[in-house]
């Protein structure tokens, strides 16, 4: 066909509503010109001009998208052709991207906590070998990082606003191709580092050849790769029902895995582990948003005519991953660990409002999504505070006393763990109210009820902390903390305003996040 | 401005305060007696401009909070809050007076920040009280947990960790079922209304008129927050954990003030929001309250550790109040109400008595004190009279509230009424055993006599102890005092605390006989 079509010469070009996908653009273009940065500059000039570069490249995508939503656009605009949907929801994951990044981009970038930086500088070199130990002393520091991140961040974007499969794939793979290299970059403990780099990749390309297994099987359904297709050809036709739930399961599993969502949360403990800790509060907050943002749409979108069929299996994956999460969790005595089963719980709160498919379950998802992520970074970037001679003290028997020497940190760390528990007046808790609302307002009484259990289990290892920062004997070789630079204070400060904020009045974004549904 | 709004503000100024004067202990402890104080004298105006007889909900206050969900800020009060809120007003400045005589923080910790957080503790409790929207409750209900959690892991006893996650993680649960339940109870709104609300007045019209199936749900997740917050058997294993390891202060607001939100939530919510179910559950609701009285009992007579046995006389308590709200009678009912108010005195002084003579002592053990009337008179006859109280001698207040929940529960539930009197000799026989224990016959003991002379050899190190064990001081006498008279005086004027809560009741029992 195609052929045909470029015999005659009839290929139009795609409408591009360009004010539309500006933000977009610009993080792409930032990133681009961030490359160039790598090539060109010399080594001394490269850090001050990445970062200059990637924060105003924040804050033009910024500022274009506010520009775009405040001029009343279009109601569910569809551009590329289709490809892209520039929806409400699409509008709201954008800015909460965009403002999770900056946090991200700030702790990613600063250099006081570690001198020179979380990044090596030299990520090629084997751990161990004689090199790796003459550049521990070193304070130079792999600079790509920042293109990575934004490059990442410009696929996750794409991801949210993909409006067939093929786009999504490949917006998929633009943002976990970063992700992995970015992993391996840690400064401290390089082995684990490299070790979770790999690891994520192994089992991250295994979870888009799923995608892509799944995204033929359903081309082969529906005969196009368009998710309102897709939609069209489930609701009435009597092609094999297999077809569609096998394709259905093999993309559902690929996005699961990149939401880790247990029972395809493996990676996520390791790699949250190994990834320098600026990397793994990127993950942990942008990540989970994109993901989550491609799940709804794939889910409310192309398989919402099928829903009764699929959501039993749906209900046991978000039990599965809130057990795991919450039980698991209890276990861990590393504290990034900890957090990483604590966001396998989440993703299971996050699963529950999704299967909501109504209205308040989309507004409330995205509430969520927005507020546990800026929870996350700030935890991260407490975490990457406390420190002793080896790196960060992760390990949580270093923790203990940590309230009687720096009372301001262990403060600031008990918010963000009660936000993450979801007591009220954090965020934490309207997410949770939100979501489980919409979710028992849809007849899902039962797993609402199993969801809360599992809040009470997971406020135990909270707690624990809280309990061991507060009430435990500080042992006399523990950690410092180190007094964090203006980059790291701002993100950690943003992250808990905004928590405190949406705990408190969160009237405004409920309101943005219920402005409108997907458009096709 | 209501006074309810300012009883809630007052006490986190005066928190904000405290904590900036943590740095000196004493000038932190006066402004917080200062605070404490003013809070108590608002409770007379407070008091004397609520109508008993007037409207249901009185010194309202409402503004919005998340309108899309229908969630308000609203406070009021009717008497059995104004009852509740006045209890606390009048036991946190002898929480904070006994600091430093029967509570003693350990030693790395300042007083300012203990102050501060009791203080937090107030404010909150009396929030929970006056709340009027159910989404703020359930807000309020867990945000109260917080300071508790402190004070109880941050200056408790040797296991005080234990305790504050135990407690912290029961409450918390709880509370997330009864969230459940408020978020179905607004959804029923919603579907009735066209528009979802969480205000307790316009719930409870909705709500009241579910099915019984639906009802009983919902009732459910509410009565388990309430149960286990009450607490009654069995969902009462961490009352004497973490009354136990709390500091005297902490035990006194916790077993007297806090708890009281779970009995108090079962006439607020539980019974008018879901009446049909309140009466279709009635029996099993009762049941658990017997088990409580007997079984708290028996388990106080038990005790070797002095805190863990006012934790059991707490429970059995529990059982008589929850036995005299769910007899759903008049007599019953107001009885319950008023024990609500008598529990925390009776039992607020009795452990800030044996505060005093663990203080004395350094033991919690009663086996390590023996015949301490000898060389603490004075003391021996305050823990009596805090005893005659628990045990609910005529003359003390207690008596007359047990006495109207038993003869109210006779009316309708007479195998009930009969099984709690048995709670009542039992009290005798555990309250009378301990002032034995402790007070009577010769002068015994490691706590008084050291270490050298065991149980049994107790005659001749008998001058050694009066040497360094004192009779009460005159701070001492200063916080006891107001408690005797309070117990006393109630105990012969009942009633205008009797007056103030009747229509409350009356209102609460109507709403359950399908009235409004």
């Amino acid at each position: 066909m195609l052929g045909n079509l470029a015999q005659q010469g009839q290929i139009t070009a795609p409408q591009i509503a360009y004010d539309a996908i500006l933000p977009v653009l610009i993080v792409l273009g930032a990133a681009c010109v961030s490359v160039l940065f790598e090539a060109f500059l010399p080594r001394h000039m490269r850090w001050p001009s990445q970062v200059l570069l990637s924060l105003t490249g924040l804050a033009a995508a910024g500022i274009a998208l506010a520009v775009y939503v405040s001029g009343s656009p279009v109601a569910g605009l569809t551009t590329l052709s289709g490809a892209v949907s520039v929806d409400k929801p699409a509008l709201f994951l954008w800015g909460t991207l965009l403002a999770l990044a900056l946090p991200a981009i700030l702790l990613i970038a600063d250099r006081s906590v570690e001198p020179g930086g979380a990044f090596v500088a030299q990520a090629a070199i084997r751990p161990g070998t004689v090199q790796d130990r003459a550049q521990v002393g070193s304070t130079g520091m792999q600079t790509e990082v920042f293109p990575l991140a934004l490059f990442a961040l410009g696929g996750m974007m794409t991801f949210c606003a993909a409006n067939d499969l093929l786009t999504m794939f490949i917006a998929l793979e633009v943002l976990s191709l970063p992700l992995y290299l970015m992993c391996g970059l840690a400064r401290r403990r390089r082995l684990l580092s490299q070790e979770a780099a790999v690891k994520y990749f192994l089992l991250g390309a295994f979870s888009s050849a799923f995608f892509l297994y799944g995204l033929a099987l359903l081309y082969g359904y529906a005969g196009s790769v368009k998710l309102a297709d897709i939609a069209n050809a489930a609701a009435g036709s009597d092609r094999s029902d297999m077809l569609l739930f096998a394709g259905m399961g093999l993309l559902v599993v690929g996005l699961l895995f990149k939401g880790s969502v247990g029972p395809f949360h493996t990676w996520t403990p390791d790699v949250y582990q190994g990834a320098p800790t600026p990397v793994t509060g990127f993950m942990a907050a942008c990540t989970k948003v994109a993901a989550f943002g491609g799940i709804l749409r794939v889910l409310t979108v192309g398989f919402e005519s099928t829903s009764w069929e699929w959501r039993g299996v749906l209900w046991a994956v978000a039990i599965i991953s809130m057990a795991i999460g919450a039980v698991l969790g209890l276990t861990q005595t590393d504290v990034k660990r900890m957090i990483a089963y604590s966001s396998i719980a989440h993703a299971g709160f996050l699963l529950v409002g999704t299967l909501a498919m109504t209205d308040q379950g989309l507004s409330g998802t995205l509430f969520y999504l927005l507020a546990y992520g800026f929870t996350t970074l700030a935890a991260f970037g407490v975490v990457s505070l406390v420190r002793d001679t080896k790196g960060e003290a992760t390990h949580l028997s270093a923790w203990a006393g940590l309230a009687k020497r720096s009372p301001v940190l262990a403060g600031v760390f008990t918010f963000l763990l009660l936000a993450l528990a979801g007591i009220p007046l954090t965020s934490g808790f309207v997410g949770k109210f939100v979501v489980f609302s919409a979710a028992l307002r849809d007849g899902m009484a039962p797993l609402v009820v199993i969801a809360l259990v599992f809040s009470a289990v997971a406020a135990f290892f909270y707690l624990r902390v809280v309990v061991l920062m507060y009430f435990s004997k500080p042992s006399p070789d523990g950690p410092t903390v180190t007094v964090p630079g203006a980059f790291t204070t701002a993100a950690i400060t943003l992250g808990v305003i905004i928590t405190l904020l949406l705990g408190i009045a969160p009237a405004f974004a409920l309101d943005w996040a219920g402005a409108g549904a997907f458009a096709f | 401005m209501t006074w309810v709004l300012a009883l809630i503000l007052w006490p986190l100024i005066g928190a904000c305060v405290v904590t900036g004067l943590r740095r000196n202990d004493r000038f932190a402890t006066l402004a917080a007696v200062g605070f404490a104080l003013v809070e108590l004298a608002m409770i007379i105006p407070t008091w004397l401009t609520y109508e008993p007889s007037g409207a249901r909900l009185q010194h309202t206050s409402s503004m919005d909070w998340i309108p899309s969900f229908g969630v308000h800020i609203s406070f009021g009060i009717d008497g059995i809050a104004l009852v509740m809120i006045a209890v606390i007003a009048f036991l946190v400045p002898i929480v904070i007076g006994a600091l430093g005589t029967a509570d003693k923080l350990p030693q790395d910790r300042s007083a300012g920040g203990f102050l501060a957080l009791i203080l937090v503790q107030e404010a909150i409790t009396v929030a929970v009280f006056a709340a009027t929207d159910v989404f703020l409750f359930y807000v309020l209900f867990e945000i109260m947990l917080i300071p508790m959690y402190f004070l109880i892991g941050g200056y408790g006893g040797a296991n005080r960790q234990y305790a504050a996650v135990k407690f912290f993680l029961y409450s918390f649960l709880g509370g997330l079922i009864m969230l459940a339940s408020a978020i179905g109870a607004y959804s029923l709104a919603a579907d009735e209304l066209g528009d979802g609300t969480f205000d307790w007045a316009t719930l409870v019209t909705v709500v009241r008129d579910a099915p019984v199936g639906t009802q009983i749900w919902l009732f459910l997740g509410f009565f388990l927050a309430f149960a286990i917050k009450a607490p009654l058997v069995p969902l009462h294993t961490w009352l004497p954990d973490a009354a136990g390891e709390a500091p005297i202060g902490v035990a006194v607001l916790l077993v007297g003030v806090l708890d009281k939100v779970g009995t108090f939530g079962f006439l607020r919510y539980c019974l008018p929001m879901f009446p049909e179910a309140s009466k279709d559950l009635a029996p099993l609701v009762l049941v658990l309250a017997v088990i409580g009285v007997l079984y708290g009992s028996i388990l106080a007579a038990g005790q070797q550790d002095m805190k863990r046995f006012v934790a059991y006389v707490s429970i059995a308590h529990f059982g008589f109040i929850a036995l005299g709200i769910f007899a759903f009678t008049q007599q019953a009912a107001v009885g319950a109400v008023s024990y609500m108010l008598n529990h925390s005195l009776a039992t607020g002084m009795l452990i800030v008595v044996l505060g005093l003579v663990i203080a004395r002592g350094g033991s919690t053990r009663i086996s390590d004190y023996g015949g301490m009337f000898k060389v603490t008179p004075l003391l021996g006859g305050v823990l009596l009279i805090a005893g005659l109280s628990t045990l609910s001698l005529p003359g003390t207040n207690s008596f007359v509230s047990e006495f109207l929940v038993l003869l109210g529960a006779f009316d309708t539930q007479p195998v009930y009424a009969i099984l709690a009197t048995i709670g009542m000799v039992l009290a005798a026989a555990y309250v009378l055993w301990l002032y034995q224990r402790l007070m009577t016959g010769p002068v015994r003991g490691n706590a008084l006599v050291g270490a050298g002379g065991g149980p049994g050899t107790a005659m001749a190190p008998e001058l050694g102890a009066r040497k360094t064990i004192k009779d009460l001081g005159g701070r001492e006498l200063a916080i006891l005092v107001p408690m005797v008279v309070l117990i006393i005086g109630l105990g012969f004027f009942p009633q205008p605390v009797l007056d103030t809560v009747t229509p409350s009741v009356d209102a609460t029992l109507s709403a359950l006989n399908g009235g409004q």
